[in-house]
């Protein structure tokens, strides 16, 4: 009885210590986990999380310091995407209503511009030109449709426009599938 | 009814071309229709059609070129005038497709699965037809660069399809066997045959011609061994040219498909994300062939094509259609039987039903049918996979299409891209064979497109990360920057007013404090006086704005926007 | 919206199904034949068993009902497990066998396509081990049609009317010390070739399953290579030790070989897609199916045998991907 428990126990103890070493010797190099939620988030820079920018929230949800359904650009796919990087459990998103909006960029309607140059202050990426007393204008390209620039202007003459759909952007539609894969949906 | 082979890689062994004697290689998968239905269209001679009451001629010439509008709105252009600008690698200049006045440049619906509308010139014609002075090449027929940018002028781009740019296949890197695509593999379609049987020396006229371009020691012309006649007449127009060899290869869908064709009469297994040249091996559409002649000869871009008209319809048959003729003008010409429901593009296996028939006849349009649900009856309801693998056999790839279509089902696009997504060409013949009627093609459409918007938007992420991270930089640094000339004001100032109280010193010795406080006070009506002129400037700004919008309102809004 | 391909081959998996459940019609004239009319009443039970089950867990999962009982998949997985067992098994058996097969084996690992079992072997299996002794009573050509009736409704009052297997006899004498030769063709079990009657029904299913071939509905490789490992494992066994091994062609001619060779390990979803893979799943098959006939503890060595390739599946699957068009030019 002794013997057996003593055989047992060793046997315990000098796996225990195998294990150990091996993950140490073996330990996954891979990117920070920071790295790793920066790079799930979309990086529109809004701020809708509570944080000013992308990075900023990764560091916090690598803390445990926020919530992984706080980003409405990132949409529900983006929420999905870091439970499983966090291995949490997955959330709705906490605005419902903003995780819907179509993507959308910038507009300034140039003719009610004024050139304070207050927008430009507030985009995050530079992509709005111009220069004081100028008129300006968005770059379509690089605007992430963050919305920081609408609330500034003090002649409201910033409007989000969805972006249409285009040959270039078109999509194959999911195929609806299936009766039987209908019905698991709505389950 | 035996509707699929196990064995047919097997059993495809050694092939020989009892027309040309040649050794065939076999190739992979494929279906043996039991009807091709070309006999409705192909003994009927090409033939022209009315003219139209307007063109429609796009700019967008393939999904990753635009080409730049020329002409203003208004203007008048003849037949054969250069109306887009090509630009970049692939790019093809535009022409106008006969006389006439352009009527506006504008978003009009593509001939496209989506119907989305694209950049395109509305043309309304004059009747005359009248056409620009023709520049035939007067170059050496073998400077591969110069025979490059005149089939970019000419607008010379595939015909058999994809309207892949001809120019660009036409490079300086050595190709030994220059192919010409007269297999037309898909049921149906009759314009290759059409015109290999009506312009079987033009089409060795310019496969020769491009061989030269190219330095191509021999030229194959692939054609399946259902068209005895265009392979008898391309026979007799190749006689003279000792380098040129018909083959006829086995009847097979997709034997037409350039990998396949490739691969079929070389041996060469092109793979994914490589271009057939640097196999030494180049393909053109037997209509490109001729249109290449065409325009090196007779100076004549790109203008025209035979386009099948068939299906459920009392007059079918081939037609000489010029690019840009509205689909809605050109069905009255076949004229479709009542039960017709929809018009497809392209044939069965590959084409679209047609979203919206005002768009017009493009390069690369082949075929239209008038389908009826007699025809094309609608897909059987959709059943769960059982994995019997009738897909696998057929699949021209060799890839595993139930593996695929899972991951896609699940979403699972980079297991999808393990499988070889990539490689799928979308064929068409799994869902074919696919006794649970799934449509497997459309869930690897999906799978890619939905690849590729990620792709886009990862790297969309990245550059508004790297704008973000830049832009904290500049932040920091003006800030950074700002401190130093404030200090560096602070320090002038104070030494100023230390120069100052020691000038003063003898004259007043008690007010030295004020004078401090006094330095600091400036800037506070500096600042008031700032924030005023501001709001004067903000108060003109918007007085101008208004002055300026009541003034537009009575204008009509020209393109301001771009 | 409606996208291509515009046409399809008139196939579907009704059809699919259809063929197999014909092709499986040769065997079971012979058997009646041979045995009497108690396999029909079994084929009858099982068939309105099997769409049972099937309806009602489709009915609790939520699924459409029509579609999946129309595509005549439960009919096929009901007949061929009435055909693995002993036609004179009680009722109350082979319905127990239908509500494992249907109900466990297939809806609840989620219906057509999902299992990775083959339905009726599960069945099988678990049937064997709990009711090893009522596996074991086959029928007899001499055995009366009244007292297989009886066994039929659970009141079997003779045992010695009905024997085990030929393998199965085999075996046990092997074991227990005699050879084989003082055994072929000393017993009412055996015929000319393998089993009294039960060797011609192999016949059947033979010619069934090259119709089956024939028609393009299962991969010939499947059965050839299966029947080769069989016939090359069991003639080099019985050329080292006569005495101790079936000779090849009671192995090849076995009732439960050519059942599996054509009908079991052909299943579509529970076996391996790959051209090369379905070389290895069927030799694999076979090769287990000689060491549990000769070494096993069980009657039948075919249940055992496809459930553990089945295991084996999809990892033969991965290693056996064919070579992608273009790649690793050769």
């Amino acid at each position: 009885m002794l013997t057996a428990l003593l055989v047992m126990g060793g046997i315990a103890l000098v796996l225990g210590v195998i294990l150990g070493w091996a993950s140490v010797r073996f330990r996954a190099e891979g990117d920070p986990i920071v790295d790793q939620i920066d790079a799930i988030l979309p990086q529109t820079q809004c701020g809708q999380c509570g944080y000013p920018g992308c990075r900023p929230y990764a560091e916090a949800i690598a803390k445990g310091e926020a919530d992984i359904n706080r980003c409405p650009p990132g949409g529900d796919e983006g929420v999905r995407r870091l439970a499983e990087l966090l291995g949490r459990e997955y959330k709705p998103l906490e605005q419902e209503e903003a995780a819907a909006k179509p993507k959308s960029v910038a507009v300034i309607d140039e003719t009610r511009c004024i050139g304070c140059t207050l927008c430009i202050q507030a985009c995050p990426v530079d992509a709005i030109v111009g220069a004081a007393k100028q008129m300006h204008t968005v770059i379509d390209a690089q605007c992430t449709g963050c919305e920081l620039c609408v609330a500034p202007c003090p002649v409201d003459c910033i409007t989000m426009e969805p972006i249409p759909e285009s040959l270039e952007t078109w999509k194959w539609p999911k195929p609806t599938g299936s009766s039987e894969r209908k019905t698991t949906e709505t389950v | 009814m035996r509707w699929f082979s196990w064995l047919t890689s097997s059993a495809a062994n050694t092939l020989v071309d009892p027309v040309s004697g040649r050794k065939l290689y076999p190739i992979d998968g494929g279906i043996a229709f039991a009807d091709y239905h070309k006999q409705e269209t192909a003994d009927i001679p090409i033939r022209n059609v009315a003219m139209p009451s307007h063109y429609i001629v796009p700019l967008r010439v393939n999904p990753r070129f635009t080409a730049r509008p020329i002409v203003d709105i208004g203007a008048r252009v003849r037949k054969g005038e250069k109306i887009g600008e090509s630009e970049g690698k692939f790019g093809v200049a535009v022409h106008a497709p006969t006389s006439g006045v352009i009527r506006d440049l504008g978003q009009y619906p593509m001939t496209h699965v989506s119907g989305l509308p694209a950049l395109a010139y509305f043309i309304e014609p004059d009747g005359k037809d009248e056409a620009i002075e023709p520049t035939p090449y007067r170059g050496a027929c073998d400077d591969t660069d110069r025979i490059r940018d005149f089939l970019q002028q000419m607008g010379l781009a595939g015909l058999g399809g994809a309207a892949f740019p001809s120019h660009a296949k036409v490079a300086s890197s050595p190709v030994k066997t220059l192919i010409i695509n007269g297999a037309e593999c898909e049921p149906w379609i009759t314009c290759d045959d059409r015109l290999m049987r009506e312009h079987a020396s033009e089409i060795v006229a310019g496969a020769c011609d491009l061989a030269a371009a190219i330095h191509a020691q021999e030229i194959l012309i692939g054609i399946e061994d259902n068209k005895p006649q265009a392979i008898a007449a391309m026979q007799a127009a190749a006689a003279n040219h000792g380098t040129v060899t018909v083959v006829a290869i086995p009847t097979i869908y997709p034997a037409g498909g350039e990998k396949q064709l490739i691969e079929r009469l070389t041996g060469i297994e092109v793979p994914y994300g490589h271009l057939s040249a640097e196999f030494g091996v180049l393909v053109f559409n037997v209509g490109t062939a001729r249109a290449v002649h065409r325009a090196l000869t007779y100076g004549e871009p790109l203008l025209e094509r035979v386009v099948t008209l068939t299906g459920a319809a009392d007059n079918p048959g081939n037609r000489w259609v010029r690019i840009g003729h509205p689909i809605a003008e050109l069905i009255p010409e076949m004229a479709p039987k009542p039960e017709v429901d929809r018009y497809l593009l392209g044939g069965p296996m590959t084409g679209f039903a047609i979203p919206d028939l005002d768009a017009p006849i493009l390069k690369g349009s082949n075929c239209i049918i008038a389908a009826s649900p007699a025809l094309f009856p609608p897909p059987p309801p959709e059943q769960p996979c059982i994995r019997c693998g009738a897909c696998a056999p057929v699949c021209p790839a060799r890839l595993e299409p139930m593996e695929l279509y899972w991951f896609a089902r699940a979403q699972q696009f980079g297991k999808a891209q393990e499988f070889h997504l990539f490689d799928c060409i979308e064929c068409g013949c799994c869902a074919y064979v696919c006794p649970a009627h799934i449509p497997l093609v459309d869930y690897y459409r999906y799978a890619k497109s939905e690849i590729w918007e990620r792709e886009r938007e990862k790297s969309k992420a990245q550059q508004s990360k790297a704008r973000f991270e830049f832009r904290n930089y500049r932040l920091e640094r003006e800030k950074a920057e700002k401190a130093a000339r404030a200090a560096a004001k602070a320090a002038e100032t104070k030494r100023r007013l230390e120069a100052q109280a020691q000038e003063s010193h003898a004259e007043a010795t008690a007010s030295g404090t004020n004078d401090r406080d006094g330095a600091a006070s400036p800037s506070a009506p500096d600042a008031n006086d700032a924030a005023a002129r501001k709001k004067a400037l903000v108060e003109a700004a918007l007085a101008r704005a208004r002055a300026k919008r009541a003034a537009e309102a009575t204008e009509p809004s020209g393109e301001n926007r771009e | 919206m409606i996208t291509a391909p515009y046409w399809r081959a008139p196939v579907s998996v009704t059809r699919v199904m259809g063929w197999v459940l014909l092709a499986l019609i040769p065997a079971i004239v012979l058997h009646v034949i041979f045995f009497g009319p108690v396999l029909l009443a079994q084929l009858l039970l099982a068939s309105v068993a099997a769409v049972a089950v099937e309806a009602l867990l489709l009915w609790v999962r939520r699924r459409p009902v029509v579609s999946a009982i129309t595509d005549l998949s439960a009919l096929v997985t009901a007949w061929l497990l009435v055909l693995a067992l002993p036609a004179t098994v009680p009722w109350w058996l082979t319905l127990l066998g239908i509500v494992i097969a249907i109900g466990v084996a297939k809806q609840l690992y989620g219906g057509i396509g999902q299992n990775p079992f083959n339905p009726a072997m599960v069945a099988f299996a678990a049937l064997i081990v709990s009711f090893p002794a009522e596996l074991s009573r086959w029928p007899l050509p001499t055995t009366p049609v009244a007292w297989q009736w009886a066994s039929f409704l659970g009141t079997p009052n003779v045992d010695a009317l009905a024997s085990a297997t030929v393998l199965d006899t085999l075996r046990t004498a092997v074991h227990s010390g005699q050879a084989v030769s003082e055994l072929l063709g000393r017993s009412p079990v055996f015929g000319t070739l393998s089993g009294a009657g039960y060797e011609w029904i192999a016949v059947a299913f033979l010619a069934g399953g090259l119709l089956l071939w024939l028609r393009g509905i299962i991969p010939g490789r499947l059965p050839f290579a299966f029947l080769l490992t069989l016939g090359v494992l069991s003639t080099l066994a019985w050329l080292v030790a006569p005495e101790r091994f079936a000779p090849p062609w009671v192995h090849l001619f076995a009732y439960s070989t050519m059942l599996a060779a054509f009908f079991i390990i052909t299943d579509p979803v529970s076996g391996v897609v790959t051209p090369r893979g379905q070389w290895v799943f069927a030799a694999g098959a076979a090769l287990l199916v000689f060491l549990i006939r000769h070494f096993g503890q069980f009657p039948d060595g075919v249940a055992f045998a496809v459930l553990l390739m089945n295991l084996a599946a999809p990892w033969i699957e991965m290693k056996t991907q064919p070579r992608v068009f273009g790649e690793d030019h050769p």
